[in-house]
């Protein structure tokens, strides 16, 4: 029984054949949307799900970069407070900034470059610690995720750092306006998750997060510079939390103790949904995209209906993680 | 066939007309089986021919598609994931299945713990652990955690294991492919003395050689199918592979072209020191394949990487085609044309739970990339052309590696190594877990490669294969070179006297020699 060329391009990768846990995902966000339409008869109005999906998108832009960082075996629990110091500081610089550039993008671009370095920077901060200093990535992103979280606190002096007013009306649009109707943040998502998808199927780097997840020994007789690999796994978390919080900044224009709490787990959670192994060795950027939406909708769609209470929503997502795992040991059994 | 005396007894275990699926790929067909207690059954048969399965059948890890199994000569339904083991059949896998971070001691007890007061009783655990070992001739310190142990010790701590549970069956998957010529002795001593108890014993092994010297009865598979069960003393080691094979088998070793003493010294090692070995010194000519014999721990691979990067060295220099180099990467290696394959293909040459397509192109995917991005089709051509080139059977590209026999993952890393176009390529144990066939095979292709102007050192614990192959031999001893052998003094006896230290030569002035 040899391989033949054109069996080996039908089939990923992985499992055998397209079973539930290639599709799990899938049938479980088309549930959900059964499940809105009728319950609700505005779930599908244009309002609704742009607003579902422009909320999901900062979480979402986090989780694609956790999807790269999980498949090559690490974790990132620094995310949600690294988003919250992007915030503080971005504001901080902006508002800083003013006297001297003036009220406008000049300023606002500054914060935006400030805010992807120091993402950028938090990411190098872990991924050498955790490749060069030999640390497990589970202490070193719990260590910083209390450092950027007392940071911003101190930073905001225990209350809120403010944007300032004028420069937030010019910044507002940036979450609320869009092109063709579709807001920024969806598109900004959209373009990270193509991105990201083609980047792990289809690139050298991709291949190898898979491979020192699945077995880092294997991956380092091969020749891949494995230190190197998940350095930058951790420097492009970084960098989409500074993406995500650009967009998340003009949504309140504000930061506090309390900005961008639970993001790690929610991002985590959505990467698990969608089908990425926690263990590393295998991972989708389609999925997680698939896994963030899932998660929203739980929210948007206990918002809409009036038997079950909202305040359940971390009970429903809970449950959908632990299903979604159940599934994917399901297919690996086969 | 065999003995009227020895049919006398009934079998302890037998399958009746099992067959087996995965899917819908018929694996086993109606294969009848039994073992006897106190003899030795071995099961013999290429690549993939499906001994791996029947045994897992046989231990309850399978449950078979048809048929039936009976213990005791009661027909049985064998409970699944090794508890069978608590009826007494007791199964070494093929693959190691050590807990990586438990003790050895942990390890040999692990699901059966001694218990005092209901707290664990480590101490008698050490204790045990540590006779157990003793039996076998090994020196590892039951608080050695098992990933700090050598495959062969790892082989060893699974063989303690298994043999100090109360075993009625005991069944082996190539208990001696990563064990040296004397820890194999003493492995068939432990077996010997089982099978006088009464235990047995069904062993794997494609060393027909072993399987001449242990086993009492010998079943063929070929394809799934029974060809043939039969009393050894019917048979000998060429009738063996006929059956295996279905072809004869002549010429194993393909003939030595002349080694060309003028030809350039492609790669020269001196004086390098790394972490266990010392003071390494040799030559490698273009054309030519060095053996590097030893025992098993002597060094070998440890030379190897360190001379491509895998570890660190702390002395001595390496010269390629008279540059010196100084690899602290594989990827430095790779590049400049060197390639080592690994023998732990487990470990550290395979992806198991990927594809047969990532884990080929994984060392050299930047052959296959176009514009920055990877071309899959260039990656499925490059499959097609190592199947075929290595005739790697799997039953499609999309399974799992894990999956595959051992056999054909051995065919899989194979090809990996040579992905990268190497000049000279190092290969640890390059025929571990493989069937005659395929091993002669295997043979060819190295001949092939050095006769067409590539250098190749082979590290074999086979005393055969390297004898079979080499142009010339290093062998080593506790990490020093022991001597080099070449023409007429490669003889199996020679070897082992360096390898064993009865005989030493200063073997400076020879290296190049
Ligand atoms: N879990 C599995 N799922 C699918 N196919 C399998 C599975 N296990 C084994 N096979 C297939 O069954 C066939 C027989 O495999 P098996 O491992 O029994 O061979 P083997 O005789 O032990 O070979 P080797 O000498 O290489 O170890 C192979 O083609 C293999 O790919
Ligand atoms: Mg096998």
């Amino acid at each position: 029984m040899s391989v033949s060329a054109p069996d080996i391009a039908a089939k990923p990768a992985r499992g055998f054949r397209p079973d539930l846990k290639t599709i799990g995902p899938l049938v479980a966000l088309a549930l959900l949307i059964l499940l809105g339409i009728t319950l609700n008869e505005n779930f599908l109005s244009y309002n609704n799900i742009t607003n579902v999906l422009a909320r999901s998108s900062f979480i979402g832009i986090i989780a694609i970069g956790a999807t790269f960082v999980i498949t090559s075996g690490g974790l990132d629990l620094s995310v949600g407070s690294m988003a919250a110091v992007i915030a503080g500081v971005m504001i901080m610089v902006m508002n800083w900034l003013i006297p001297s550039f003036g009220i406008g993008w000049s300023v606002i671009l500054a914060g935006m470059a400030a805010g992807i370095l120091i993402g950028g920077a938090a990411g190098i901060g872990n991924g050498l610690m955790i490749t060069r200093g030999r640390i497990e990535a589970f202490i070193v992103t719990l260590g910083t995720m209390g450092i950027f979280r007392s940071l911003v606190t101190f930073l905001a002096d225990g209350g809120t750092l403010s944007l300032n007013f004028q420069v937030a009306d010019v910044y507002r649009p940036v979450y609320y306006d869009g092109l063709l109707g579709i807001p920024y943040p969806i598109l900004v998502f959209a373009l990270v998750a193509i991105g990201g998808e083609i980047v792990m199927r289809r690139t050298s780097f991709g291949r190898h997060c898979a491979a020192i997840g699945s077995n880092e020994q294997v991956a380092r007789y091969s020749s891949i510079n494995v230190d190197n690999v998940r350095l930058i796994t951790y420097i492009l978390q970084g960098i989409l939390v500074g993406v995500a919080v650009l967009l998340y900044v003009p949504r309140l224009g504000s930061a506090s103790s309390t900005t961008g709490v639970l993001w790690e787990l929610e991002a985590i959670a959505a990467v698990i949904i969608g089908g990425t192994t926690l263990k590393g060795g295998y991972g989708r950027v389609w999925g997680t995209v698939v896994g963030v939406v899932i998660l929203g909708l739980i929210g948007n769609i206990l918002n809409l209906q009036s038997f079950i209470s909202p305040y359940l929503n971390g009970a429903f997502q809970g449950v959908i993680i632990i299903l979604a795992v159940l599934l994917q040991r399901g297919g690996r059994r086969d | 066939m065999v003995d009227a005396q020895e049919t006398s007894v009934a079998p302890i275990l037998s399958a009746h007309r099992v067959s087996k699926s995965f899917g819908e790929i018929p694996v086993l067909f109606s294969i009848d089986f039994d073992v006897r207690p106190g003899e030795v059954h071995a099961i013999i048969g290429e690549n993939g021919a499906g001994k791996s399965t029947l045994i897992k059948i046989l231990s309850g890890i399978e449950q078979p598609t048809s048929g039936s199994i009976a213990f005791d000569g009661q027909t049985v339904e064998l409970p699944p994931d090794g508890k069978a083991e608590a009826m007494g059949i007791v199964l070494i896998h093929q693959e190691l299945n050590l807990a990586e971070h438990l003790t050895v001691a942990d390890s040999i007890f692990l699901g059966r713990e001694l218990k005092r007061f209901g707290f664990l009783d480590t101490g008698e655990m050490r204790r045990r652990a540590r006779a157990v070992m003793e039996t076998l001739h090994v020196s590892v310190d039951p608080d050695a955690r098992i990933n700090t142990l050598s495959v062969a010790d790892k082989q060893m701590v699974e063989i303690a294991k298994a043999i100090s549970r109360d075993a009625r069956v005991l069944i082996m998957d190539e208990p001696t492919a990563v064990l040296s010529v004397s820890e194999t002795q003493t492995l068939f001593e432990q077996i010997k003395r089982l099978t006088a108890r009464g235990v047995a014993v069904v062993f794997i092994s494609h060393k027909l050689d072993e399987i001449m010297e242990l086993a009492n009865r010998v079943t063929v598979l070929r394809d799934g199918q029974l060809i043939a069960t039969v009393g050894t003393q019917a048979l000998t080691p060429d009738s063996i592979a006929q059956m295996m094979v279905g072809r004869e088998l002549s010429n194993l070793y393909p003939p030595k072209h002349e080694p060309n003493v003028d030809a350039p010294v492609v790669l020269r090692v001196r004086n390098l020191d790394a972490a266990t070995v010392k003071n390494i010194s040799f030559d490698l000519r273009k054309g030519e394949i060095l053996g590097f014999a030893g025992l098993i721990g002597s060094g070998r691979t440890a030379v190897a990487e360190a001379v491509v990067g895998l570890a660190q060295k702390s002395a001595g220099e390496v010269t390629l085609n008279g540059e010196p180099v100084n690899f602290t990467r594989v990827a430095q290696s790779v590049d400049a044309g060197v390639a080592y394959m690994t023998k732990d293909r487990k470990g550290k040459g395979l992806l198991l739970n990927m594809g047969l397509r990532p884990n080929l192109t994984l060392l050299t995917l930047k052959n296959h990339l176009r514009a920055g991005f990877l071309d899959t089709s260039s990656e499925d051509r490059a499959l097609e052309r190592a199947v075929r080139r290595f005739d790697i059977r799997a039953r499609d590209a999309s399974v799992a590696v894990g999956r595959l026999s051992g056999g054909n993952q051995q065919k899989l890393m194979l090809g990996k190594t040579m992905e990268s176009d190497p000049d000279i390529i190092i290969m640890d144990e390059p025929t571990r877990g493989i069937d005659v066939g395929t091993k002669q095979q295997i043979y060819h292709i190295i001949a092939a490669l050095a006769a067409e102007g590539k250098a190749v050192i082979v590290i074999s614990s086979e005393l055969q294969e390297v004898i079979g192959l080499s142009h010339r031999v290093v062998v080593m001893r506790t990490g020093r070179i022991a001597g080099v052998l070449e023409g007429a003094e490669i003889t199996e006896e020679e070897i082992m006297r360096y390898a064993a230290g009865i005989k030493q030569s200063g073997h400076d002035e020879r290296i190049s020699a």
